[in-house]
């Protein structure tokens, strides 16, 4: 339990930045295909 | 009469234009969300803690699943960029799969270098070592870094895919180097615990399904970024023609009119 007092803040570090990145990256591309998608017709989307 | 309300009533609501989204994404977001959920209770709660190791065992359930990812992303990358080369088509589908998948492989990839010091940084004393494992590991980044700037130099849709082609063939070759390298070189990295040389899995029951939760949670986040991200590249794509073919247009018409 030392071991983990010890190093909490790596290993909560490693969790907290990957977390924090991936969410990040994740809003990007969910904001980013909004911003672009007002541009474009649903009839040119092939997902839709 | 007609009141300024009756007219707001009247007139047609715009139509709503979508994202990328869809009701297949949203159910496959939720889906990784949850086995994020399960990845943090196994990860620091449930799952005990190494004899060797200790507690700093815990930031391998993320930091094994974000290199295998990238390794997969970049290979997917790889097969796309085969697949645009070598087809008859040649369609731009491919292409933009493959940009989608190296761009989400240096996410994953920089994020295995930052868990990989921190470590490191418990394990060894230090967060990074010139190791022939941390060094490949560097430098296969750095390539698809370099893969992503190559993308983005201008040109053609057609001429963006080639030359990214060409490099996400080249650069799949580093990966059999990054991952053997800790057999081939002297290395501080340990050898893998699944999946070794010799077969087995040297890995305790509880910390393999920490480890394969990772793996799953990371692979639906793989799979609904590149959703995302391919569809967006998409309608990039279709922009980017429409206001080329607008351009075109302007310029007949000046040169009809002089």
């Amino acid at each position: 339990m030392s071991a983990l007092i010890d190093n909490a803040g790596y290993i909560y570090g490693a969790y907290a930045i990957t977390f924090a990145v991936v969410g990040s990256f994740a809003w990007r591309a969910i904001r980013h295909g909004h911003r672009l998608g007002e541009e474009i017709d649903d009839a040119d989307k092939y997902w839709t | 009469m007609t009141t300024t309300s009756d007219t707001l009533t009247d007139a047609p609501a715009p139509a709503r234009r979508r994202g990328t989204g869809t009701p297949a994404t949203r159910a496959l977001g939720i889906a990784t969300i949850v086995a994020m959920g399960w990845l943090v209770a196994f990860g620091l709660g449930f799952s005990p803690a190494d004899r060797d190791q200790e507690e700093a065992v815990r930031i391998l359930y993320v930091h094994v699943p974000t290199v295998w990812l990238a390794y997969l992303a970049f290979v997917v990358a790889a097969l796309c960029s085969g697949l645009y080369l070598f087809t008859k088509k040649h369609s731009l589908g491919f292409d933009r799969v493959a940009g989608a998948s190296a761009e989400i492989g240096v996410v994953f990839m920089a994020l295995t270098l930052v868990s990989g010091m921190l470590w490191g940084r418990i394990t060894w004393g230090v967060f990074w070592q010139w190791d022939a494992r941390l060094t490949t590991t560097a430098f296969l980044f750095v390539t698809y870094v370099g893969y992503l700037a190559v993308r983005n130099l201008g040109g053609s849709h057609r001429q963006r895919a080639r030359r990214s082609a060409v490099i996400g063939l080249l650069a799949v070759v580093e990966i059999p180097l990054v991952h053997f390298s800790v057999e081939m070189w002297r290395s501080l990295h340990q050898e893998a615990s699944v999946a070794n040389p010799t077969g087995g899995t040297k890995m305790d029951g509880l910390m393999l399904f920490s480890l394969f939760v990772g793996v799953v949670a990371f692979t639906l986040l793989y799979v609904w970024l590149l959703l995302h991200r391919t569809r967006g590249m998409a309608m990039q794509d279709l922009i980017e023609d429409r206001g080329l073919d607008s351009a075109l247009a302007d310029r007949r018409s000046e040169g009809a009119m002089s």
